[in-house]
């Protein structure tokens, strides 16, 4: 097995590396597709990480910490439905001040944790299969964020397309006008996609101070919410896409650190650039198909729900 | 790509805000700060805030000092430093590479304001240049580094391939290789100074691919974070990280600001300001190095010693000869060193660096 020694520790970094973006992709697909868009992603993943892990000190309980992540997380949705939803502000406007207001937000509630390390939160520990060769610690060692982010694809796969609630989420996603003349309630159903999106970028944010880097440091989500945003477009809407493109994402952003640290003649910043660009051609190229794109992208996206109209 | 005008959209809007909370004037002299990071980053921002708060400390109510933190380099910096003079500040501190030309082109309409800017080389009547000799550091840490590993591999996390970096991790190569002709220095660019789920992503592929050393040039403690939970050793940057690895490491180096920046308020409040340029190192006290791990044996830390005392009554030089470039061609001939025009412009690795330059 020594030849394939590296793949192991490359595969697990690489998981930590997309888990962030899954939630966050996953979360803001949902909203997305009742017809929100909601470019606040990067302040509630921030504010969910702060929560987190104030929490987590406090407490030592980190499924607790998790949760009260979810919770400010879909706090900050709910705000910023309240303004978009009932207020009818601009929603692109009011994304981008909700990241901001996010940065700010988490900067003021971690100023004092600034400097004091957790404990990461604990992996799986099965014994006998999680001590398995190769398979044993990327199936069975991974920590329950991990496992949860990929039942909460599978989740909210089924629920779009396979249940009677998903199919009302993507009416009113794709003709709000139509779906409240049958008597769905637009704004409710949208008030709960926006904060679903909130939760799980906070358990997004969650994963980053005590799991990815199990720490607060100011603004260290980096941008990630923007990538994730970005996948979601790539991916189509399809929920299975944005995971591949997550890991996609995630898998060469580790592979061309390993390559330079192994001494790769090729220049940093074209390594720097790969994920970006592999990922994007990746998914442009699986869901090139026009028609296949109109289908899934939610036709209302962006657009004011005015009832009276 | 889609996200990055919105970005710097957003990085504007945060800048107009934060220039309204500050903009509230009083009868003070005001001193301004342009900050590349936050200024909880641990690191490098957050260095220069201590010093910003030392210059308030010193001069108490005769200032009033502002700050704007996380300012993109570039564009968004020139309005955010524009807008700082605007408002009548006397001096300013402009504390990344990314600011210079944004800090010269504000600094030649606002010719009563001073302008210091932080590791740049381009000056002008009003604006000063200062820097850390932060390879005198590294110079320290790399005789460290060559006695402390066994795998006889240093793995180093860069940020940006530019001479200030290239020359820390040349100083870390030709003290490490001083003291143990065996020594490789690998190197992995994130391209960031500051995004620490990357930082460490770099770290974990250097530890992976043999490193038990973690150096750094980026602004976050993850390194040091990821040395500590794999058990390897690290080295602090900018300020002392032991919180985030406590048993890691092995030193830390400290970007000390303060000194520089109370002088330099003080001339620039009396009239007796000059523009001129700042390169000061461990004499100066402008870097130093934090407590040596207590694992670190009793001749390492004594060599560590007699290093950094060497440097500062220059008797040992970091970049004297003879050595060689990467290729093994000589870069500079036994009895010679280099001046600090060459270090400033410094674009090739010495000879036990592994991979290619970025260029």
């Amino acid at each position: 097995m020594s030849e394939f020694d590296w793949i192991v520790p490359v595969i697990l970094t690489v998981i930590t590396a997309a888990t962030p973006l899954v939630f966050a992709g996953i979360g803001e697909l949902v909203t997305e597709k009742s017809g929100v868009l909601n470019l606040g992603v990067e302040g509630m993943m921030v504010v969910g990480a702060v929560a987190a892990f104030v929490t987590a000190t406090l407490t030592q309980n980190y499924f607790l910490a998790v949760a009260v992540a979810a919770l400010a997380g879909a706090f900050m949705a709910f705000l910023f439905g309240i303004l978009t939803l009932s207020l009818m502000a601009n929603q692109v406007a009011t994304g981008l001040a909700l990241t901001l207001f996010g940065v700010g937000l988490s900067a003021l509630i971690g100023q004092d944790f600034v400097g004091t390390p957790v404990d990461a939160i604990a992996k799986l520990d099965i014994p006998v299969l999680t001590d398995l060769p190769v398979i044993g610690p990327i199936l069975f060692g991974q920590d329950p964020l991990v496992y949860l982010s990929l039942v909460m694809v599978a989740g909210v796969s089924w629920f779009l397309y396979r249940t009677k609630a998903g199919l009302v989420l993507r009416a009113v996603g794709d003709s709000h006008d139509a779906a409240h003349s049958i008597g769905y309630s637009v704004i409710g159903i949208r008030y709960l996609a926006v904060m679903f999106g909130g939760a799980m970028s906070g358990i997004g944010g969650a994963y980053l101070s005590l799991a990815y880097t199990p720490m607060w440091a100011e603004n260290m989500t980096a941008g990630r919410g923007w990538i994730a945003l970005a996948l979601i477009v790539f991916a189509t809407w399809k929920p299975g896409l944005v995971l591949v493109g997550a890991y996609m994402f995630g898998g060469i952003t580790i592979l061309q650190l390993h390559a330079q640290a192994a001494g790769l003649d090729l220049p940093s910043q074209i390594l720097s650039m790969l994920p970006y660009l592999a990922t994007v051609i990746v998914l442009v190229l699986i869901s090139k198909d026009e028609s296949r794109i109109r289908k899934h992208a939610p036709a209302c996206i962006g657009k004011i729900f005015h009832p009276a109209a | 790509m889609k996200f990055k005008p919105l970005v710097s959209l957003a990085g504007a809007v945060a800048v107009v805000g934060s220039l309204l909370a500050a903009g509230t004037a009083s009868a003070e002299d005001k001193v301004g700060f342009v900050y590349v990071g936050p200024v909880g980053d641990h690191g490098w921002t957050y260095r220069h805030d201590i010093g910003r708060q030392a210059v308030q400390n010193a001069l108490g109510d005769k200032v009033k000092t502002t700050f704007v933190e996380s300012v993109k380099e570039g564009p968004d910096s020139e309005r955010v430093i524009r807008q700082m003079a605007a408002q009548g500040h006397k001096i300013i501190f402009t504390t990344s590479f990314g600011f210079m030309n944004p800090t010269l082109k504000v600094a030649k309409q606002f010719p009563n304001v001073k302008f210091e800017h932080a590791t740049g080389y381009k000056r002008s009547k009003n604006v000063s240049t200062y820097s850390g000799r932060f390879y005198e550091g590294r110079y320290v840490i790399g005789k460290i580094a060559g006695k402390m590993t066994k795998s006889n591999v240093i793995g180093y996390v860069g940020s940006f391939p530019i001479p200030e970096v290239v020359r820390g991790i040349n100083a870390v190569a030709l003290a490490a290789k001083s003291v143990n002709p065996n020594i490789q220095i690998k190197v992995a660019w994130v391209n960031t100074w500051y995004d620490p789920g990357k930082e460490g992503d770099a770290a974990k592929a250097l530890i992976d691919q043999g490193a038990d050393i973690i150096l750094q040039h980026t602004d976050s403690p993850a390194p040091l974070q990821v040395a500590e939970s794999r058990g390897v050793w690290a080295v602090g940057q900018a300020s002392d990280m032991h919180h985030f690895a406590p048993k890691a490491q092995l030193t830390a180096i400290i970007d000390n600001w303060d000194k520089y920046y109370v002088e330099r308020t003080k001339a620039a409040l009396d009239g007796s300001w000059k523009s001129g340029d700042t390169w000061a190192g461990l004499k100066s006290g402008m870097v130093e190095l934090s407590k040596y791990n207590e694992a670190i044996p009793a001749d390492v830390v004594k060599l560590a010693e007699e290093t950094r005392k060497g440097i500062i009554d220059g008797s040992i030089k970091p970049f004297a000869g003879p050595f060689n470039k990467q290729d093994g061609t000589e870069a500079v001939a036994a009895g010679k060193e280099l001046d600090d025009g060459a270090l400033l412009g410094m674009d090739w690795y010495v000879e036990g660096v592994q991979g290619k330059l970025p260029k």
